[in-house]
């Protein structure tokens, strides 16, 4: 293999400098309208009367539409429910009179230019009969549920926690935090000749919105054509479609003109966000360090319509070894949008109590936190009984903590300075699904030697585009620039919609599958020639290399693709194929990572700097070790933001959100920024799938906040349990 | 955003001119800060005058020994402007700790004095705000209020002035130059910009339709012992929750002369005569840097979430003075607090 485990740069990274690359809301077509919304500024309640007249008086302004005079949109739950829909009933823009959270879409103002669509937007004017609402999740912890009948604990944890020598019981907090990807979320809906529509979206599943579309405005399969070429960053923002392009497809079929759509950023904190939560955990320890009982209790948000739920604790089962273990995830309705996945759903947040609350643990059993969590290390998934395919966490641990110089740490608070500064060391675990999904590959093979490669995939700025032109190249035998890459269209193969890690897996082994009919192909084509130094080889026994199909046993045995391709008269070779992984039911799948963070706290002022961080991910092979390092860099940024900054912030009175911007909802800026080490750990894995491939997009943030709240607990004494960690919390 | 006419100024006189002869008209130079207000339908102006091609963008030095800084000059310029950098380097600092380098590339210094603040409530027109409405209350009294005023505030606004640059014009005792309807006068710095009292919103002394023309500053400029200091909730790109502008004159270990001002916590940068009084002849040590920040804290009031400013800006001014005695001044680049 050439390519595979290179750092090989982004095949779209001209492209995406140069301009050359568009997005959902730069795609201009003649005759475009530009549209605006109006959102509500109440919580909860009903629309009195919406007053158009002043915004229709304005030049230019084509239509407005409202809950009053919005085409027909169908009635049932169903219809509107996407591929990964939570239960309850989805949200529908323009629907009724019923206001559900702040910031909901009310109306749409059409015109012939953006700012006028604007102007005309400030122009609606909306009568509301606001109803009380509820936008706190402490002042509805006790109305939480849970969702489905918990899975039944093992052993008893209660018990085992009162007799145990050692507990920790604490609770933490994270609160609610958005996505604030760079693109803002827009769509651009283009009517076509005999009704068909072209929508370019911001998405990070095409034929998720496809199928969307095509059930909200009742429209046949071949109807609609959803596009995403690129995507300036999802993190799970664009699972599900959003508002906007059901606004843009309603606003073309009505004017029957193109529409473009884009919100604003104030207008993005009205979409899904990572759900604040409580994470409440119970320790229970003998004085050897052994854990006898695990309670991990979440209470998450989520919106009064629908029950968006990730698993935040059952996180334990797979690191940690205990007999007894409770979890349970409960679910508390505020007026607010539905909640949604946000990188690492579940464990972002679960990963961060439970971390914290190890670490707790160490400190009452005076243990150093690795050598707690190796005493505990647990080679099974207990949730399921089964062994990993693989699981080098151990080899984390260890690399982590020696190229951190973890050994040098003296474990008393406040023992290490620097000057002004206190000198914090932590460290934290993380965990991540390795999940795989059936996804299809198209290889078309020119005579010239270069192949197309397309898949419904998005590129969600992960490095999609780069490891399918290097899996290609690799399973063609051909340069990496004779491979082209097409996804971000919903007429291409199959795809499932780009998240959970899983698409670097899924995408590859799609390749692979369908590399193999065109090598089957080639083969049969280079067998059937006159004199062919291939015949007599075996199907098994010939490979694609270096332009050639060769015998691998005997490398003189070989023909150019390009000679087979013209002897046999074939201009080209296309080959579609769906992959589907083969069950396991005998192995858990998982990544994993150990965190270690060195904070450095001025004394006085309180001002909290992450001064080094070493993140070491075992997560089977890794593809590109440039684009793999950078999803890691980007966790772990996120996860500094999301131990010191982040904070979406709600007036509770008004319940809604006051720092919808990024001027006033802090993310690290580069200041904050200082060394950031990513050790990949060796992990060959057998068998997770052929490639031994797991996924790396998540990985990189799951503990990372952990390991720097426990850094600042080391640094200063003080422990912070609720996020962020703020220079006034230190001295409560 | 609004609709909204848009006309040039050919000199000052045409500015106030063309202010006069409308209502709801503006000023625009770098409109970092007006425009974003318009997009929120937080200002609403009918017209924007635009002077930013006014011949107001020198710096020079006046008979008296300081320097006369035009009111177009932009941020970044004067910033990195040699006499700035060498005779006022606190000036300097306090302005490369604020904003971006983008928006300072774009903002100008009249613009920079007459920036609005950052209150939540202030820029979200769906919530009530005594100084965008007047009479509509004040949420941030029991709302969210971490960023907000504990000194000088009112029952009408607790808002603070969000600008890091004005925090060491107020220690160099600059003074304004503004020119309207009834000529041109010389404003005091302390008199520029005003409490919220029972008018938040009036930010300024500004009469209807002055404009600034340059801000001017005597000697003194502190070259030797000074520092701004920001503490903030990240390195970079944040408002101040206190910051400290200081400047000492020192002769053998004894201070001579002394200026704090902070930022941060009131509706205009605040400056307490009795407490720089009780520096001067005094030893240049944290325990008489303590006692200053007392006296200037001594009226301090706390709301829900921004009680730890007060202890947090006592601490900040004696760090900031002790930064200032030693001759080590922060330095905006650098990735820590000194």
């Amino acid at each position: 293999m050439n390519y595979i485990g290179t750092p090989i740069s982004r095949v779209d990274g001209q492209a995406k400098v140069t301009g050359q690359a568009k997005y959902a809301g730069d795609v201009n077509v003649p005759g475009l309208v530009f549209g605006a919304v109006v959102t509500s500024t109440i919580a909860k309640g009903r629309i009195k009367s919406i007053d158009t007249s002043a915004a229709l008086k304005v030049k230019g302004v084509l239509k407005v539409l409202t809950h009053k005079n919005r085409p027909a949109l169908p009635k049932s739950d169903q219809a509107w429910k996407d591929d990964i829909a939570p239960g309850g009933s989805p949200f529908r823009p323009l629907y009724d009179d019923k206001v559900m959270f702040s910031g909901q879409p009310v109306a749409l103002v059409l015109a012939e230019e953006w700012e006028t669509a604007r102007y005309a937007a400030s122009l609606v004017h909306v009568e509301y009969a606001a109803k009380p609402h509820i936008t706190d999740l402490q002042a509805a912890r006790e109305k939480a549920f849970t969702l489905k009948k918990s899975k039944k604990p093992r052993g008893d944890a209660a018990k085992a926690f009162s007799s145990a020598e050692v507990r920790h019981e604490a609770e933490y907090f994270i609160p609610t935090e958005h996505h604030n990807p760079m693109e803002l979320f827009a769509s651009t809906a283009i009517p076509e000749k005999r009704g068909k529509l072209t929508v370019y979206d911001k998405t990070q599943g095409v034929q998720n919105v496809h199928r969307y579309l095509c059930s909200v405005f009742k429209k046949k399969k071949g109807d609609i054509r959803v596009m995403s070429p690129f995507m300036g960053g999802g993190f799970g923002s664009g699972l599900r479609p959003q508002y906007q392009v059901v606004l843009a497809v309603m606003g073309a079929l009505t004017l029957k003109r193109p529409v473009r759509l884009m919100l604003t950023r104030q207008q993005m904190y009205g979409l899904g966000y990572r759900p604040a939560s409580i994470e409440r955990l119970q320790l229970g320890a003998q004085r050897d360090g052994t854990l006898h009982a695990i309670t991990h209790e979440a209470i998450v948000v989520t919106s009064q319509f629908e029950e968006f739920s990730s698993s935040d604790t059952e996180w334990a089962d797979r690191l940690y070894k205990s007999p007894n273990a409770k979890f349970v995830h409960k679910l508390a309705r505020l007026d607010v949008p539905t909640s949604c996945d946000m990188r690492a759903p579940g464990a972002t947040t679960g990963v961060y109590g439970l971390e914290c609350a190890m670490d707790e643990l160490a400190v009452a059993l005076k243990l150093d936190p690795v050598e707690l969590r190796l005493r505990c290390y647990s080679d099974k998934d207990q949730s399921v009984n089964l062994p990993y395919t693989s699981k080098n966490l151990r080899e984390c641990y260890q690399q982590g903590a020696k190229a951190f110089g973890w050994e040098k740490r003296n474990p008393v608070p406040r023992s290490m300075r620097d000057g002004n500064e206190l000198v914090g060391w932590g460290m934290a675990t993380g965990v991540w699904e390795a999940l795989q999904m059936p996804a299809a590959a198209r290889i078309v093979l020119g005579a010239n030697g270069h192949a197309e490669i397309s898949c419904a995939t998005s590129d969600i700025g992960t490095g999609t585009y780069t490891i399918m032109a290097q899996v290609a190249a690799d399973a063609l035998g051909l340069p990496i620039e004779n491979i082209g890459i097409k996804l971000g269209d919903s007429t291409l193969p199959q795809s499932p919609v780009e998240g959970g890690s899983w698409m670097a897996a899924s995408v590859s082994h799609a390749i692979l599958g369908v590399a193999d009919e065109v090598r089957k192909t080639l083969f049969d084509a280079a067998k059937k020639i006159k004199g062919s130094p291939l015949s007599g080889v075996k199907f098994e026994d010939v490979t694609l290399s270096d332009g050639k199909i060769v015998s691998k046993k005997d490398p003189a045995r070989a023909m150019t693709i390009a000679h087979v391709m013209r002897e046999r008269r074939l201009d080209r070779i296309e080959k579609e194929k769906l992959h589907k992984f083969k069950k396991d039911e005998k192995h858990a799948r998982n990544t994993h990572s150990a965190i270690f963070a060195e904070v450095k706290i001025d004394e006085e002022l309180g001002v909290i700097r992450v001064t080094r961080v070493v993140n070491a991910v075992a997560a089977g092979r890794i593809l590109n070790t440039k684009t793999a390092r950078s999803q890691i860099m980007g966790g772990v940024v996120w996860g500094i933001g999301m131990a010191l900054h982040e904070e979406t912030a709600y007036d509770h009175k008004f319940g809604r959100i006051m720092n919808a911007n990024i001027a006033e909802y802090h993310m690290p800026v580069n200041a904050d920024i200082h060394d950031i080490e990513v050790i990949f750990v060796d992990e060959p894995d057998e068998h997770i799938n052929p490639l031994g491939i797991k996924g790396v997009g998540e990985i990189g943030i799951v503990g990372t906040a952990a390991a720097i709240a426990n850094a600042v607990y080391h640094a200063t004494g003080v422990r912070v349990r609720d996020l962020p960690i703020t220079l006034d919390k230190l001295r409560r | 955003m609004i609709d909204f006419e848009y006309v040039r100024a050919s000199d000052v006189a045409d500015a106030v001119r063309q202010s006069a002869a409308s209502t709801g008209a503006k000023f625009i130079a770098g409109g970092t800060n007006l425009i974003d207000l318009m997009k929120e339908d937080v200002e609403k102006p009918r017209r924007l005058i635009d002077i930013s091609r006014l011949p107001l963008k020198q710096v020079e030095e006046t008979a008296e020994g300081g320097v006369k800084i035009g009111a177009l000059v932009p941020n970044s310029d004067l910033a990195y402007h040699s006499l700035i950098e060498r005779r006022y380097p606190v000036l300097a600092s306090a302005i490369l700790a604020g904003a971006s380098a983008q928006l300072r590339n774009m903002a100008s210094i009249g613009g920079n004095l007459l920036q609005r603040t950052r209150c939540y409530y202030f820029y979200d027109a769906a919530t009530p705000c005594n100084k965008r409405e007047p009479g509509s209350g004040c949420p941030a009294i029991e709302g969210l209020n971490r960023m907000h005023a504990i000194l000088g505030a009112s029952e009408h606004c607790i808002a603070t002035h969000p600008s890091d640059m004005c925090v060491a014009l107020a220690i160099l005792e600059a003074r304004v130059h503004v020119a309207g309807p009834d000529g041109e006068r010389v404003i005091p710095f302390p008199d520029f910009h005003r409490l919220p009292g029972d008018m938040p919103q009036t930010d300024t002394n500004l009469q209807p339709h002055e404009i600034v023309t340059a801000v001017e500053i005597p000697p003194q400029g502190f070259a030797k012992n000074y520092t701004y200091l920001k503490i903030r909730d990240r390195l970079s790109y944040a408002f101040a929750l206190v910051s400290v502008a200081a400047g000492l004159e020192i002769e053998d270990g004894t201070i001579k002369e002394a200026r704090f001002a902070l930022g941060g916590v009131a509706h205009k940068p605040w400056r307490n005569r009795a407490a720089e009084d009780l520096l001067r002849g005094q030893a240049a040590n944290a325990g008489n840097f303590q006692q200053a920040a007392d006296i200037l804290l001594r009226e301090a009031k706390g709301y829900s979430h921004n009680r730890f400013k007060i202890d947090l800006a006592r601490r900040t001014i004696v760090r900031a003075l002790t930064q200032a005695a030693r001759g080590t001044p922060q330095i905006q680049s650098d990735k820590k607090v000194r």
